[in-house]
């Protein structure tokens, strides 16, 4: 009666149980009219988001959150383009360590990045910034644009820009007439890559903050601390929207921008 | 100076070496303007290594390469003023037939208006006028490459380079796409270095075909001269079907000579003005299609037998694959009723003006 498969199917849908019932707990609870952030429900409202809205801290966090994010997403972008140019596109000596250094910030556990970087600061004298803040998502969102972009990029044919070239346009043209459109969507998908994972850490951005700057997980980490607020419920639904819903739209733009090709 | 010659490329003592690999040795090359110039050669003769030097894909490790009498070494790629049409076709996914080929025409300042009425020449030129919107996706492979071709031909080129353009042709479009090819070459009057190791291609577009075999250039010449005066044994045997012989020269005067090949006895040949001494060891190259076959024949003075083993059977002519003692040779010859059988002793007869005596 009971096949192989009916277990795998039942072990599949406890997987999935597991890993979204704490999310959905979340986003229902943010819903919940009641002053407490628990079960049972009460009554529908958007109080909760309402109240967000109105928290300038919470407003503040978003704000850092998204600027972070998309500088981290252009600058890791740009970087990693070029990047995956130089590897892909040229021979050079050392190209095998430099792209096992490229690719190693997914590897050291992010802890490790996160202290070392702000000792090797503080031995050079430089204070915690936003700057530096930035530096370090670009750090660790780099590696993923340099992976999605080369695999792009080793598929797009050498001949397509050899033709440009033959008929006239310099390296730059090249590159923005023909080697840009044709891995853009692979762009798309590393800018996606570093915006979100930026907007979702807290490892690294909690060593590397300057005082006073949140960010909305360390904002939510700070009001854990006093209190289970169903404020966060809220904050919590609205990163949810955030991290899950702009991939799934840069995924369906890349899409409709290969199919035109 | 050399406009004046009416050379258009030309390669001096060039070299191409990848670290202790010598993909190129010294090659000189003179392409004449207007002229259809043939690289022909097994992959890895250097063929296409020596196209892409003079389009400057690839770096010139000794010698120069000039182009209308001017040294472009140094000069890169986009400021040559190539046409370049390649295997792949090398269509821009991303734009329309009519960006494709008016893409070259954005980097020489020509008007828009003009652009356009440039493209729409092209494209008639290449018999596809009514493609311009369409996207390279939905074109057949022979339509991508006339674009190609469109694409290449449109910025006016000093020197059209062709890398294997019909190689990925099935084989009917092929030899359209090649009288096609000639013909729009011929009416532009633009120089042009055509890559290929079809034989077939070259013999049929080339004003001037140039063998190379491991990086050497084997010979230069008109298709018929390397066709029926091969200079090297590896232009014989890349060029048709031919019977390459050992012999020794027993006698020799006034342009000809008798040569002893063992285990078919002796032959007369054409020395082709090559001085040959008595006794010396050479190598005499016989096309199958000049071996006459005789079913009924006598077996004379000028003719040996030899025993029929495979047919195979083409239609118009027969392959023979023929025994004379230990030895293997080839024989074509027209079909007239039915191919000699299998198994058949015939007579087979060699005119010295066939035999095209080589060095050993």
């Amino acid at each position: 009666m009971f096949s192989g498969w009916s277990f795998i199917r039942l072990g599949t849908i406890l997987v999935y149980v597991f890993m979204f019932a704490p999310v959905s707990v979340v986003v229902l609870l943010s819903f919940n009219s009641s002053q407490f952030g628990s079960f049972p429900m009460e009554g529908l409202s958007f109080r909760w988001f309402v109240a967000l809205w109105d928290n300038a801290a919470i407003v503040r966090a978003f704000q850092t959150s998204m600027m972070l994010g998309a500088l981290t997403a252009v600058i890791s972008t740009t970087l990693g383009v070029l990047a995956s140019l130089a590897m892909v596109r040229y021979t050079f000596p050392g190209k095998t360590a430099i792209s096992t250094a490229l690719i190693a910030p997914i590897l050291v556990p992010e802890v490790v990045l996160a202290v070392a970087l702000l000792l090797f600061l503080g031995a050079m004298g430089v204070p915690k910034s936003f700057p530096l803040l930035l530096a370090g998502h670009v750090i660790f969102t780099l590696p993923f644009v340099v992976l999605v972009v080369q695999a792009r990029l080793v598929s797009v044919k050498r001949e397509y820009e050899e033709a440009a070239m033959s008929l006239g346009a310099g390296p730059i043209e090249t590159f923005f007439q023909i080697t840009l459109p044709l891995i853009l969507p692979a762009v798309l998908a590393g800018g996606l890559f570093a915006f979100t994972i930026s907007f979702d850490d807290i490892t690294g951005t909690l060593f590397w903050k300057p005082g006073g700057v949140e960010t909305v997980p360390t904002q939510i980490f700070a009001m854990l601390r006093n209190s289970i607020s169903p404020e966060i419920n809220a904050l919590g639904t609205v990163m949810i929207v955030v991290t899950v819903a702009l991939p799934l739209l840069g995924a369906a733009a890349a899409r409709r921008l290969s199919r035109k090709q | 100076m050399s406009e004046a010659a009416g050379i258009s490329v030309e390669l001096k003592d060039v070299v191409k070496r990848y670290g202790a690999f010598t993909a190129v040795h010294n090659t000189n090359l003179d392409i004449e303007d207007g002229s259809f110039l043939t690289l022909l050669g097994p992959s890895g003769c250097g063929k296409t290594t020596t196209l892409r030097m003079i389009a400057g894909l690839t770096s010139i490790t000794e010698g120069d390469v000039l182009i209308k009498g001017r040294r472009v070494n140094d000069l890169p790629i986009h400021k040559r003023n190539l046409g370049i049409v390649f295997q792949n076709y090398a269509l821009f996914p991303h734009k329309s037939v009519f960006d494709n080929v008016a893409f070259g025409l954005k980097y020489r300042n020509v008007a828009k208006a003009d652009a356009a009425k440039r493209v729409k020449d092209a494209l008639e030129l290449v018999q596809l006028p009514q493609m311009a919107d369409r996207m390279p996706s939905q074109l057949s492979g022979g339509q991508q490459q006339r674009i190609a071709l469109a694409r290449a031909i449109v910025i006016q080129p000093d020197v059209l380079l062709l890398d294997e353009p019909l190689s990925a042709l099935d084989a009917n479009l092929r030899e359209d796409m090649r009288i096609e090819l000639k013909k729009i070459q011929h009416t532009l009057g633009v120089t042009t270095v055509f890559v290929t190791h079809d034989q077939s291609e070259a013999l049929a577009m080339s004003d001037k075909i140039v063998v190379m075999s491991a990086g050497h250039v084997e010979q230069v010449g008109t298709p018929e001269e390397v066709y029926n005066s091969p200079a090297s044994e590896f232009v014989a045997g890349f060029l048709g079907n031919s019977n390459i012989l050992d012999a020794t020269v027993s006698d020799a005067a006034e342009g000809r000579a008798k040569l002893d090949v063992d285990g078919l006895g002796t032959i007369l040949a054409d020395t082709g003005g090559r001085a040959l001494s008595k006794g010396g060891k050479v190598k005499v190259s016989i096309r199958a299609e000049k071996l006459y076959l005789d079913a009924d024949g006598e077996d004379d003075s000028s003719s040996f037998s030899a025993d029929v083993g495979t047919v195979d059977y083409q239609g118009q002519v027969a392959r023979y694959f023929l025994t004379v003692g230990d030895r293997q040779l080839q024989a074509i010859n027209p079909i007239d009723d039915h191919p000699i059988a299998e198994g058949k002793t015939v007579a087979v007869k060699i005119r010295a003006r066939d035999c095209v005596v080589l060095p050993a």
